[in-house]
Formats: structure tokens, sequence, C-alpha cells
């Protein structure tokens, strides 16, 4: 079995017409985390929204492989369905529809299988009390009124839930204050074992100090132009991006 | 909530088509000897018969109405106004014809008569066939029946107050309704009477180019309360039916009163029935209305608040598909002080599909320190569908609370990534949007109708993915 879980080749995406991604590579195995940071506008969500084949987003040219599959054309739902988890920068909201209605169908979706309500509410219940999150959320309709962080611990829930091979988390620190995003990174630890992969992609390097981070990416203007250790995130927080801008 | 769910489910419910077969059916059109001849076939006292000639004439005499959906295929030359059933009213389910029961089986009315309804009527056509309502209820001096019998057996109690509240002049469509009615249900529930369990009336028309016009009139007396279910459905037909029904509710003095409808008429119906209440003092009457079916479809609950502290609340949802024009909304006339009414009405519309909220909220001189809320939501869920609100409001004192909220939507690309992301596939996606969209409406109707709501909204979209 090849350790190998998400495969870009030579991703090339436009958005609205413009050239976002111009020529990524990236290799996931399992057990590691990978960092892409990099200034406003240089492509980062566009790569998360590309892996999820989002149809905002036109793949003009490359691949991407996961575990072995070329999903550079699949669904949204398929891709999904195959392992794949994106904490998103703005979680919509859904009116009428409860967190736990919510992810008891994406889990049983997910999984292909009937979810026991009652394992399942404890379940939930656990993961909440673990991200400080107030249990009655649960009854609430999704992200309706919540506030910034809740939404995003909710995503957290969400992947801990839903337990998938590869977590994309886009931004999920970003409007965070200092204990939200200690609670985030507990949820990322928690999440984290040896068969998966996470995807960070962050401006700032506050998430990354608790976490065992193998690899970080510079992205500028469509491109990764540096990768490194957790060194060189440090190097960014101290630096900013400018030495990487002109190469 | 699952697709095995949207699976099971089969318009075909809705659609099985019996023989037309009847003991009577009253040749097409609408003439002075048409109406005597129902008035003879179903043995009205002399004053029932009097009252249908002369709201003929009044329906002679008005013009259609203009202002709403195109009604101009309606042709009452084309329509039979009274189909009798080949049975008469029963009190067993075993009785009544097999075909006729397995109708009323499929559509569920037994089983939930047996769970979780007090009493049942149940209307083939133009006549009912069965009503039964449970020992204590009739023991503790509440009445439910079919409409005929009411009038043979309660006169004073019917001629009080039938058509008082809807009075025949009231437009075009409640005249002909006056003319022709046939069947429904009356119901009174005497002073102080807590009637805890909902009593279900069903109206089924099966008969093609024919009209059901069913009279309910529904007495809530002082202190007492009541919750009361009407559904309604056909099966469809490649000629136009006409559906003119009548509803008279009275809600006494600190009595209550919530009625219930899930209409699933076919859709080659045309929907034109009237429906009001009349509130006295502390009393509160609720509206829960779910409308999917129908081509055309005009209907606006009226509350009438006569008495100090009235209250009313009406929430309902119209689901428009391709070829339907629901105009549906809601009339509120606040007459006495400390009066409120909250509305939150909520429309989907699809392939097509126009639906438009009306509505009227008329604040008298008279209704000193009154508050009257209204919201409505319209959601489209593609890019020919419409939407309308047209809204009149009618304040004739300064100390009023109004509020009105209207908004339109669409379903955002950005929601179905979102829920893609997680597995779920595009039309679960939107199945899942509206259903938590219907939600505020469905929590409101009984359980098993909250499902059936929720499976109509399922068929309703099923194939509607692109």
């Amino acid at each position: 079995m090849s350790n190998k879980l998400l495969e870009i080749e030579d991703l090339c995406v436009n958005a609205e017409n413009k050239e976002i991604l111009k020529g990524i590579n990236l290799t996931i195995n399992k057990g590691e985390i990978h960092v892409i940071m990099g200034p406003n506008g240089s492509g980062k969500s566009t790569t998360a929204n590309a892996i999820f084949n989002n149809p905002l987003y036109s793949k003009t040219q490359g691949t991407i492989r996961f575990c072995d599959e070329d999903i550079t054309n699949s669904k949204t739902d398929e891709i999904a369905r195959k392992g794949i988890f994106m904490s998103f920068q703005m979680p919509e909201e859904i009116p009428g529809v409860s967190v736990t209605n919510f992810l008891k169908y994406a889990k049983s979706k997910s999984t292909g299988k009937p979810v026991k309500i009652f394992e399942f509410k404890d379940e939930l219940k656990k993961y909440m009390e673990e991200l400080n999150m107030n249990s009655k959320n649960m009854e609430r309709s999704l992200n309706v009124g919540f506030s910034g962080g809740e939404k995003k611990k909710n995503e957290i829930l969400q992947m801990l839930v839903l337990n998938p091979k590869l977590a994309i988390l886009d931004e999920t620190d970003s409007g965070l204050d200092v204990d939200a995003i200690r609670t985030v990174s507990k949820g990322i630890e928690m999440f984290k074992n040896s068969e998966n992969g996470i995807l960070i992609i962050t401006h700032n390097t506050k998430i990354l100090s608790s976490l065992k981070v193998n690899y970080v990416h510079i992205l500028i203007d469509g491109k990764i132009v540096k990768t490194g250790t957790q060194e060189l995130a440090k190097e960014i927080e101290e630096n900013g991006y400018s030495k990487y801008k002109n190469i | 909530m699952s697709k095995t769910n949207i699976e099971e489910i089969n318009r075909n419910i809705y659609d099985i088509k019996n023989k037309d077969e009847y003991d009577y059916k009253i040749k097409k059109g609408l003439t002075k000897e048409i109406i005597e001849e129902i008035s003879k076939q179903k043995n009205d006292p002399i004053w029932m018969k009097e009252f249908r000639l002369k709201a003929l004439d009044v329906y002679n005499s008005l013009e259609m109405p203009t202002w709403g959906p195109d009604l101009s295929e309606l042709n009452m030359d084309d329509i039979a106004t009274y189909v009798r059933p080949k049975t008469g009213l029963s009190n067993s389910w075993e009785d009544v014809p097999e075909d006729i029961k397995n109708t009323f089986d499929k559509l569920g009315i037994p089983e939930a008569e047996k769970k979780s309804l007090a009493g049942v009527g149940a209307q083939y056509d133009s006549e009912v066939v069965y009503h039964s309502m449970k020992e204590e209820l009739i023991k503790q001096g509440v009445i439910y029946t079919d409409m005929e019998t009411a009038v043979r057996k309660y006169p004073d109690l019917v001629k009080e107050h039938f058509m008082k509240c809807v009075p025949v002049n009231d437009h075009k469509f409640v005249a002909l309704h006056g003319a022709v009615w046939s069947g429904g249900s009356f119901v009174y529930v005497p002073k102080g009477i807590k009637v805890d369990i909902p009593l279900q009336s069903y109206f089924r028309l099966n008969s093609p180019e024919s009209g059901q016009f069913e009279h309910t009139l529904i007495i809530v007396d002082e202190g007492a309360s009541l919750h009361f279910i009407e559904g309604c459905s056909a099966p469809k037909y490649n000629k136009v039916n006409l559906h003119a029904g009548c509803v008279e509710l009275y809600v006494k003095d600190n009595a209550y009163l919530r009625y219930s409808t899930i209409e699933n008429w076919s859709k080659n119906m045309l929907n034109l029935n009237t429906k009001k209440a009349i509130v006295g003092n502390n009393a509160k009457m609720e509206w829960v209305s779910g409308s999917f079916g129908s081509k055309i479809s005009m209907l606006y609950p009226m509350s009438i608040l006569n008495g100090e502290n009235a209250k009313t609340e009406f929430t309902g949802i119209s689901f428009a598909g391709k070829g339907q024009n629901l105009d549906n909304g809601f009339k509120v006339i606040h007459n006495n002080i400390n009066t409120s009414s909250i509305v939150n009405a909520k429309s989907i519309s699809k392939n097509g599909g126009t639906c438009t909220y009306r509505s009227l909220v008329r604040v008298n001189e008279t209704a000193k320190n009154s508050k009257c809320s209204v919201s409505c939501e319209s959601l489209m869920l593609d890019d020919i569908s419409k939407s309308d609100t047209i809204p009149t409001s009618d304040i004739r004192t300064d100390e009023v609370e109004f509020s009105h909220e209207a908004k339109i939507g669409k379903i955002s690309d950005k929601t179905i990534f979102y829920l893609m992301s997680r597995g779920i596939s595009e039309e679960d996606a939107k199945a899942m949007i509206v259903r938590g969209f219907a939600y505020p409406i469905s929590k409101e109707l009984p359980v098993e109708y909250a499902v059936e709501m929720n499976n109509l909204i399922n068929l309703e979209l099923e194939g509607s993915i692109g």
C-alpha cells in the first residue's frame, strides 16, 4: 500500500478568467502535517477549492490524485466521500437544519452506513466538551447566529466527527482569539494520527506552535517558491514574504 | 432525511384514480334547475333550498375577480357540481366500499385515526363517507359530524352560524359555494371542554370534471379548545377540477383553536377556497397551512379579531412547481383593543412555478394598543421561477405596533458547495436546504404531517437537478 494521500501535479487554475495557480506540485503522505503560507491573493484558498473541484474554479492543467485515484474532475461530494475534508474560512449558515441532524446525515453519507443516534450524540457531546462548545449548539441551526469563533470550532467538530483521511484547514485560525486558537489546535491534535494527513492554510504561525509540522510551503503569485520545515514559518513571522516575492 | 426516503415516496399515492363510479352525478353546468336538483337530491330543508337559490342569484350578479391569477379556463358549463359516491355515510371503515377504503388507507387516514386522532371524517367527491369520534368526546358533548347531519340534527346552531362568518356575497366563489355546497364537517366543542387530541377531516375528489364544495363549520365555545386538521388531495386529470370550499370558524371568549391544513390537490385543480375565523375576547386562533398542489390557488385565510385581547397566528408555506400559480396569503382585521397578530409566511418556487404572497392587515380605530408583525420569506430554486409579495395594510389608529418584513432569496451555490464538501450530493443538499427553510412551518404540524410535508418536498425536488 502506498503511503501517499494527496498528490498534486503541475496544477494550473483559473478563477473568474484570471490565472491564479500557475503550476503547483504538492505531495502529502500519511502522518504528515503540511502548511501553506502566503500573502493575500497568492492562491492559498484557490488550492483548497481546486482540490474540492469547486465549480467556480476551472483547472486548465495538471492532475490531483488522492490515494492513487485521479480526482481532478470528480464531483465535490464524491471527493468528500473518498475522505477529504475542508474547514471553511467562512462556513455557510443553514437555517432549520440542526448541527446534530446535519452531522448525522453527513456521517451516514461518508461512511455509507446508518448512524446510531444515541452513540452519535454521546460522541458529539464528548467532542463539544473538548472544544469548549456549548452543548446547546447541537440543536441550533447550523452556523446560524454563531459567532466567528463558534463557527470555526464547529468546523473542527465536523472534522472530528467525519474523521477524514485528509483534512484541509483553510484559514481556520483567522479572526480567532488566543483561547480559541488553542482550542482549535487541541482539536487538530486530537484528530491527528499516523494514518491521516493535514494541510493547514494560514496567515500566521500561532496555530503552528503546538503542532508538529513536517513541511511549510511558501505560496507566492500561484507558485510554491520555497518549501522548508517549521523554521521557515518562524522566519516568515519575523521577516514577512518580501524576500520571496521576487524569486 | 435519507435518499431512500425519497425513493420510497411516490406521487402515485395521491394519483390513485378509482373508476368514476357514483350513485348520482349531476349534469354539468350551473342553472336554477341544477341547483333545485342538487337540493332535492340532498333532501334539503326548505330554508336551505331557498338559501341555495339566493346564492345562485348572488353568483350571477358578481364579476369574476380579475386582480389575481387568470381564471379564464374555468367554465362552469364543464363542471359537475355534485357527485354522490356509491355509498352512504358510515362510522365503520368495514362498511366503506373497498376501492374508496383502499384510497384512504393509502393516504394513511385509518392508520392515523388509530394512532393520533380523536376523530376522523372522510369525504369522497361530494359526500362524507365516514365519520367517527372517540366515545369520551361524545360523552363530553362534543359534536363532530358531517355538515348534512348537522343541518338536520342541530338546525338552530347551524342557522345561527352558517355563512354568517363568510357572507354569501363575499366574492363570486363564496356565492357559488353557497349554491352548490355539499359535505364537509361540523364541530361543536361545548364550554370549557379541552379536546387534547386532534380531529381530522380529509377531502378526496376522485371524479373528473367535477367540483368539491365542502362546508366546514367549527364552533369552539367559551373556554374550550380544539386542534382541527384538514387534508385534501385528488388524482390528476387532464381537465380542470374545481375546489371552492368554505371554512367558518367561531372561536368564542377564552377559547383556543388551531386549524392545520395540508393541501395536496392535483395540478389540474383550481383551488378557490375561503376560510375565516371570528375570534372573541382573550381567545386565540392559530392557522397552520401547507399548500403544495393545485394549478391555481387563491387562498387567504382571515382572522377577524373582535374580542379584547384576541390573538391570531398564521404560519404557512406554499410550494409551486411547473405550471402552478399559488396566490396565497393571510388577512387579519383588528377590531378591538390589545389584539395581536403574527404572520410567518414562506414560499418556495421552482421549475417556473409562481408563488405570490398577498395579504391584508387592517387595524381599525377601535383597536388601540394592538400589535401586528408580518414576516414573509420566499425561496426560488432557479431562474425561471417567480415570487412576489403584495401586502396591503390599512392602519386607522396611531396606537399600534406594526412591522412587515419580506425577504426573497435563492439557494446560493456557496451553500450547496459547502454541503457537498461534507459528502452530501447536490440533490440532497438542495432538499436539505429547502427542508430547513420549511422547518419553522413543518415543526408546527402534527408529526405525521411534518413527515408528509418533508416527503412532498422530496417528491417535488426529485429530478429537479438538471
